[in-house]
């Protein structure tokens, strides 16, 4: 069957020779790969995305954050006021409010709660360190499967949704809880124990959330220590608690500068476990803060707050960045 | 080693240790089955029982909650998965660049940061661009996802960054040198490579998000009410059977995705290394 050839949208058809084509025919497929590479287009697009990303949406905010601590207070949505403004006298002004960290700083709540969330921090910090360290250090010298295996169980729990396990001991630590029946059972007890509401029932939501933050750097550390250093101070005459004292102990402090920072400071702005477990007459700064927010919907004092403890973890987080960049090029 | 053999210390220390992780999770699945609505107290006459599960899944409220969180969680963990690889990659490969510092501190900071802290500063953030360029309009699913792949891309840079720098680049660098160009080098030779650490990122990044209840807080508008915003606010007011067998669910699932996890990665590292000593036995 002898048909006209169809030349349509073929390529080549002199009816449809654009100036494009006849560039394509003289120069051939346009070559992006040698610009790309040139001008290094994609590697900036690599380096470029995830900078933007978080600038815009993790380090921006913190400025906006610091700007409307400044602000006054307004019913309205937003509920604060500009800094800059045009005023009814068609003068721009500039209102720079600092009552609201004046207001921080005078009213004995904000201090307490302050004071209260560092002392949190540190005890619960230490007290980790003090469970951690000997678990990590047990770990460490464990044979390869059993290492593999208790290195799960840490981890475990961490994928476990945060809001129930402590929620959990909620179910442990009430009047008629487990741990109170228990004791009562056992007649250690004739009255129930009030553990719910207290610096305990805190410190133990805490430690048993961030326990596998301080044990994993704890462990990578001391996982890497050649065990020759310690046969050496044993030759040398070292009895085992000297050598862990003058050897192991010194070259594992970069494990527990991370770990204590990796507890220390999301701690500081805990919400969660003092919500449930915690005093109800002494709040922590995260509670202070969500209060302002949420229940006053007072944005520029929340937000005063927040920098407030933002001040407050800048050393420790450059700390954190340190160690870690000092990890990585060990 | 150098603590004596006979010290109890270590021992104990781990005894106790994994006691305290997880005796709580260990009674909430327990607890599970009480017929007794007092939840703590056990109810030997009819337990054990299924009825808080089949009120669970009797529950709309916690149901549209659940399938809201995991929706947030799939998107969450995809854009956190790329955004995660990619600055994983610049970290761990591409040298000295302006604005390295930077990068770095900003994936750290995310890490440790008060989810306070981050939760009212990203939703002064919306509001501030509501007003100046009208998006993100209003807050809801969008909002929510952006902030939780703000805060956990961060830990997938770290998974894949480790996993890199446990390979030095001369792989990368040989297939360079046979000609490949940058984007076959990262397709053909790098990606293999950090697979299992992509993957494991991703499972890492959905669970942060399924779990999260500050930021949500924060970034939630009317109507988009997360599945832990559901369970705080019923625990809040106390202990509720429920709420124990949905942990229990969610415990069994996490704990074969796991160990599920765990045989995949074991059998690709196995392969990985039977490659390599093929090849090895090859150029020998």
């Amino acid at each position: 069957m002898a048909g006209p050839t169809v030349k349509v949208g073929q390529v080549g058809d002199p009816e449809r020779f654009t100036p494009l084509w006849a560039a394509y025919y003289r120069f051939g497929p346009p070559r992006w790969e040698p610009w790309l590479r040139r001008s290094g287009a994609g590697r900036k697009l690599v380096i470029g995305i995830p900078l933007v990303w978080l600038c815009l949406f993790f380090l921006a905010p913190f400025f906006i954050d610091f700007k409307i601590s400044f602000s006054e207070t307004r019913l309205a949505m937003p509920p604060y006021a500009p800094l800059l403004e045009w005023g009814p006298d068609h003068a721009l002004s500039f209102h720079l409010h600092l009552a609201n960290y004046r207001f921080l700083l005078s009213d004995a709540l904000y201090v307490s709660s302050y004071l209260y969330s560092l002392k949190v921090a540190l005890i619960s910090t230490l007290l980790c360190l003090l469970l951690g360290y000997p678990m990590a250090y047990g770990i460490a010298r464990a044979t390869p499967t059993a290492r593999n295996l208790m290195l799960m169980l840490v981890i475990l729990p961490f994928w476990t949704s945060f809001l129930l396990r402590v929620y959990a001991w909620m179910g442990l630590l009430r009047n008629n809880g487990i741990i109170n029946s228990l004791l009562l059972w056992l007649g250690v007890i004739d009255q129930p124990v009030q553990m719910m509401q207290t610096d305990f029932a805190v410190y133990v939501g805490i430690v048993y959330s961030y326990l596998p933050f301080m044990i994993l750097p704890l462990y990578t550390n001391l996982e890497k220590h050649d065990p020759a250093l310690l046969e050496a101070a044993a030759d040398l005459g070292a009895r085992p608690m000297r050598a862990f004292l003058r050897v192991t102990l010194p070259l594992s402090f970069p494990g527990i500068a991370a770990g204590s920072l990796l507890v220390f400071i999301p701690v500081i702005g805990e919400y969660v476990i003092p919500s449930l477990l915690g005093r109800p007459d002494q709040l922590m700064i995260g509670r202070v803060l969500s209060d302002e927010f949420f229940s006053n919907r007072d944005w520029p004092v929340a937000s005063a707050v927040a920098i407030a403890m933002l001040a407050l973890l800048v050393v420790p987080i450059v700390l954190l960045q340190r160690v870690q960049a000092r990890r990585e090029e060990a | 080693m150098s603590l004596p053999k006979r010290s109890l210390l270590v021992p104990t220390a781990l005894a106790f240790g994994f006691a305290f992780l997880y005796v709580p999770i260990l009674s909430m699945v327990f607890f599970s089955f009480n017929n007794s609505r007092l939840v703590t107290v056990w109810d030997a006459a009819n337990s054990p029982t299924v009825k808080w599960y089949v009120a669970l899944f009797q529950n709309e409220q916690i149901l549209s909650a659940a399938w809201l969180s995991i929706r947030i969680a799939v998107l969450n963990a995809t854009g956190a998965t790329v955004l995660g690889t990619f600055a994983g990659l610049v970290l761990a490969r591409f040298g000295r660049f302006r604005g390295r510092t930077l990068l770095s501190a900003m994936t750290t900071a995310p890490l440790v940061m008060p989810e306070v802290i981050t939760g009212l500063s990203m939703l002064l953030l919306f509001v501030a661009l509501e007003q100046f360029i009208g998006w993100p309009a209003g807050r809801g699913v969008t909002t929510i996802t952006i902030a939780h792949i703000t805060f956990s891309m961060s830990y997938v840079t770290v998974i894949v960054q480790a996993r890199l720098s446990g390979f030095d680049g001369a792989l990368e660098e040989a297939a360079m040198d046979l000609g490949a160009r940058p984007a076959t080098v990262f397709r053909r030779v790098t990606l293999p490579l950090i697979l299992p650490a992509i993957l494991s990122g991703w499972l890492l990044a959905f669970t942060l998000s399924w779990d999260d209840l500050v930021i949500s807080q924060f970034v939630a508008g009317p109507g988009s009410t997360t599945l832990p915003m559901v369970i705080f606010s019923k625990v809040r007011l106390g202990v509720s059977p429920d709420v124990n067998a949905l942990a229990t669910l969610m415990i069994l699932v996490v704990a074969m995705g796991v160990v599920l996890s765990a045989v995949v990665l074991r059998r690709s590292e196995r392969r990985l290394e039977r490659e390599r000593r093929e090849a090895l036995a090859e150029t020998a």
